[in-house]
């Protein structure tokens, strides 16, 4: 059974249908990039798929458990009770870090894993260091976001959602706010955590991470998955529309 | 009368004011909070209702509201207004307009956080609740507190409005004593009151933002 499987999304914003009937199905432990054009609907997708947009039709179903159903050609969404509890499973990173300024990074950790699931503070804060240690940020706990740089933010953000458990991880763009040299951090960080065997879901335009980190790509554009592949077959494919695309990322390749 | 005798009469006047002054915030900073979520509400009603509620006091004389409340219930109701009364339609009539004043204020600072503060709490399963009290509500108080030290200052010198309403407060009796003895001593020591007052108030809030300035 997959861990995520969107059936037929379809999402209109003021009569821009920014998804056509998108289907995707991802696997506990698996590694899937969406790379396409801006505007192609990848960020959308990302949003519609951690409850922060609603979908127009289709169905959205976390490890068997239906988020949004389809009754008589209707959408209807599950109760606030269990899109509380499917939403325990995934966790999203987001393109400007979004971390709470008013807490110190150990704080934005264990505040929600103590507040939320009632974790003991000593186990959360003993978790919350771990994983600092994995970031590399071990002597930044008492520090507070403005004292960050972009790529320690966004570290502390990607720790902080590790901090919940979550059985997959979406990354909206998680490096397109940073320069050059910050991004390769956060990239080496994301890339460690696949030894984690958590699902990963990253929307990018990093071509060459992508194809480094994978296990799967999708080519999106104008709200439809034209390539699905292997990064092998999808960075080498015959589709005009993706060759175009790819091909302004060549010497990044 | 010699001075001092002056200065016990102010005493008790500033006494009152000080009364007013602290009433006032004690009911019009919560209750700035519930008008400001009615004027976010998303029932049109509820958010019109508020909405009429805040342009009333922003829009017309503090003075006059004060005569409203006091008068109002013999003008409107044919009920007796008891001397006790004046002290309580100070309170009322304040607590009305500046929970009016409060409202705006918290509004503008609740409406100033970024979308994405509120989307990081729901992904990580806070509370709408949750959301607001921890991750919200301690960044508006650091973005507000210099809007709330200007009306605060502001308050302190509209006690002395009570005086329209016949309140002994400070500025009554300065004004009393000052024609019944013919001298300017009520009123410059009405004055320093004033000053000293909102130094404090001033020092006071100064010292709440050095606080909230562990962050940025």
């Amino acid at each position: 059974m997959s861990l995520l499987v969107m059936n037929n999304i379809k999402k209109t914003f003021d009569q821009l249908e920014v998804l056509k009937d998108i289907s995707i199905k991802i696997d506990e432990g698996e590694i899937l990039s969406i790379i396409g054009p801006s505007g192609s609907g990848k960020s959308t997708l990302l949003r519609c798929a951690t409850m922060l947009e609603s979908i127009d039709d289709g169905e959205i179903i976390y490890d068997g458990n239906y988020a949004t159903s389809t009754k008589n050609g209707k959408t209807e969404y599950a109760s606030k009770i269990e899109l509380k509890k499917i939403a325990e499973l995934y966790g999203l990173v987001f393109q400007n870090f979004n971390l709470f300024p008013h807490m110190t990074v150990m704080q934005n950790i264990i505040d929600a894993p103590v507040r939320v699931q009632k974790k003991a503070k000593e186990i959360a804060m003993e978790e919350a260091l771990k994983l600092l240690n994995k970031m590399g940020l071990l002597d930044k706990a008492e520090a507070y976001p403005y004292q960050l740089s972009g790529g320690q933010s966004q570290r502390v953000a990607i720790a902080r959602a590790l901090a919940l458990k979550p059985k997959i991880l979406f990354f909206d763009e998680p490096t397109s706010a940073l320069d050059p040299e910050l991004t390769g951090e956060v990239l080496k960080v994301i890339k460690s955590l696949a030894d984690l065997h958590i699902a990963m879901v990253i929307v990018t335009h990093e071509m060459a991470f992508a194809k480094d980190i994978s296990d799967r790509v999708i080519f999106m554009a104008d709200g439809l998955v034209i390539e699905e592949g292997t990064p092998l077959e999808v960075f080498a494919s015959d589709n005009q529309r993706t060759k175009d695309f790819l091909g302004r990322y060549a010497s990044m390749l | 009368m010699t001075i001092s005798q002056i200065m016990v009469q102010l005493a008790a006047g500033m006494g009152v004011s000080i009364q007013i002054f602290i009433v006032t915030l004690i009911f019009s900073l919560p209750l700035g909070l519930i008008v400001a979520f009615g004027r976010m509400s998303k029932n049109k009603v509820i958010s019109s209702i508020v909405k009429f509620y805040i342009s009333i006091m922003r829009g017309t004389p503090l003075m006059l509201q004060l005569m409203v409340v006091y008068f109002g219930p013999y003008y409107l109701f044919g009920i007796k207004i008891s001397n006790s009364y004046r002290l309580w339609a100070a309170f009322i009539g304040f607590i009305i307009n500046y929970s009016a004043y409060f409202a705006e204020i918290y509004r503008s600072g609740i409406q100033s956080m970024p979308s994405g503060q509120y989307e990081a709490a729901k992904l990580l399963g806070y509370s709408k609740s949750q959301t607001f009290f921890i991750i919200i509500m301690p960044q508006v108080i650091k973005i507000i507190l210099p809007s709330v030290t200007n009306e605060v200052i502001t308050l302190v010198k509209d006690t002395s409005l009570a005086f329209t309403i016949s309140v002994a407060e400070m500025f009554t009796i300065a004004k009393a004593l000052s024609s019944s003895q013919t001298s300017m001593v009520p009123f410059v020591a009405a004055a320093l009151f004033y000053y000293i007052f909102n130094f404090i108030v001033a020092y006071l809030m100064e010292y709440a933002e050095n606080k909230m300035s562990y962050y940025r």
